[in-house]
């Protein structure tokens, strides 16, 4: 049982996940989507605090609300004219696109609520993820250490930024 | 009244966010406009990861980390498209996905 307080925080969470996340695909200004996608990804952050991973909220909030939203809203202004409206979809394009989402969360709700008979309903109190621990983890070499995907990322973003650098550089 | 926040509504908002991110990923004409779902449905996906993590095997944290690493992938890979989206408004001077017929200029 949780408490009310909760509870209440869960409904708001959820209710600005599903309607921002519905206005992110369907505004027609591009800007607009842009800051959709930004109250989604707060929302998605909220849902990480209230699971008790507060270092993978932050980490949603620094990496995804800081950089991510602020690259795309500087890459629409750099794109685009000021107040520009995307064309109306033809019908036969919505269509494709309502049939595949709607396909989507049929046979995922589907094999959900088959799921849900055996499902864990508590979240167990034995839970802890301190900084410390994940900071062991990132960087131990043991069975549960992550130092080799740690280092791998570490090359794939050095590889990112010498990539954008030459694709996006004058010739 | 006994009400539990059980793993399913959890899940059912990001079941929703992945469709969304599906529907304006076929609709969408801009390129922009695709990429923004792209990030919708990459973060659809690690809340599923951090959901079952919690629920299903609260004394490890081996989602939590996995959902680490695709928040830095997800960075790396949306700074390289956008790379490519200035450098094609360079050359085609807008962003649509049609006009977008050559590989190579």
């Amino acid at each position: 049982m949780e408490s009310v307080g909760n509870i209440i925080m869960y409904f708001i969470i959820a209710l600005a996940i599903i309607v921002f996340s519905v206005l992110t695909v369907t505004s027609r200004k591009i800007l607009r989507s842009a800051v959709y996608l930004l109250f989604t990804l707060f929302a998605t952050a909220g849902i990480y605090f209230q699971l008790d991973y507060e270092f993978l909220g932050t980490v949603q909030i620094a990496v995804y609300a800081g950089g991510i939203v602020v690259l795309i809203v500087f890459a629409i202004l750099l794109t685009h004219k000021p107040g520009e409206r995307a064309e109306r979809l033809t019908s036969h394009k919505r269509f494709m696109g309502l049939t595949a989402a709607l396909a989507g969360i049929l046979v995922c709700g589907y094999a959900l609520v088959n799921f849900a008979s055996n499902a864990a309903s508590e979240l167990s109190k034995n839970f802890s993820c301190d900084i410390r621990g994940i900071g062991n983890a990132l960087l131990s070499t043991d069975k549960f250490g992550y130092l080799l995907p740690f280092e791998a990322v570490s090359i794939l973003l050095l590889a990112c930024i010498i990539g954008g650098v030459v694709i996006a550089r004058k010739r | 009244m006994k009400f539990d926040l059980t793993i399913l509504m959890y899940i059912i908002p990001s079941v929703i966010m992945f469709c969304c991110g599906v529907y304006g990923f076929i609709t969408r004409k801009n390129m922009i406009a695709i990429l923004i779902s792209l990030e919708l449905m990459l973060n659809a996906v690690d809340i599923n990861f951090v959901v079952f993590n919690r629920y299903l095997f609260p004394g490890q944290m081996e989602g939590m980390m996995f959902s680490l690493f695709a928040i830095a992938i997800a960075a790396g890979e949306t700074a390289l498209a956008i790379a490519i989206v200035i450098n094609v408004y360079r050359v085609v001077k807008n962003v649509d996905i049609r006009e977008l017929t050559k590989m190579k200029f």
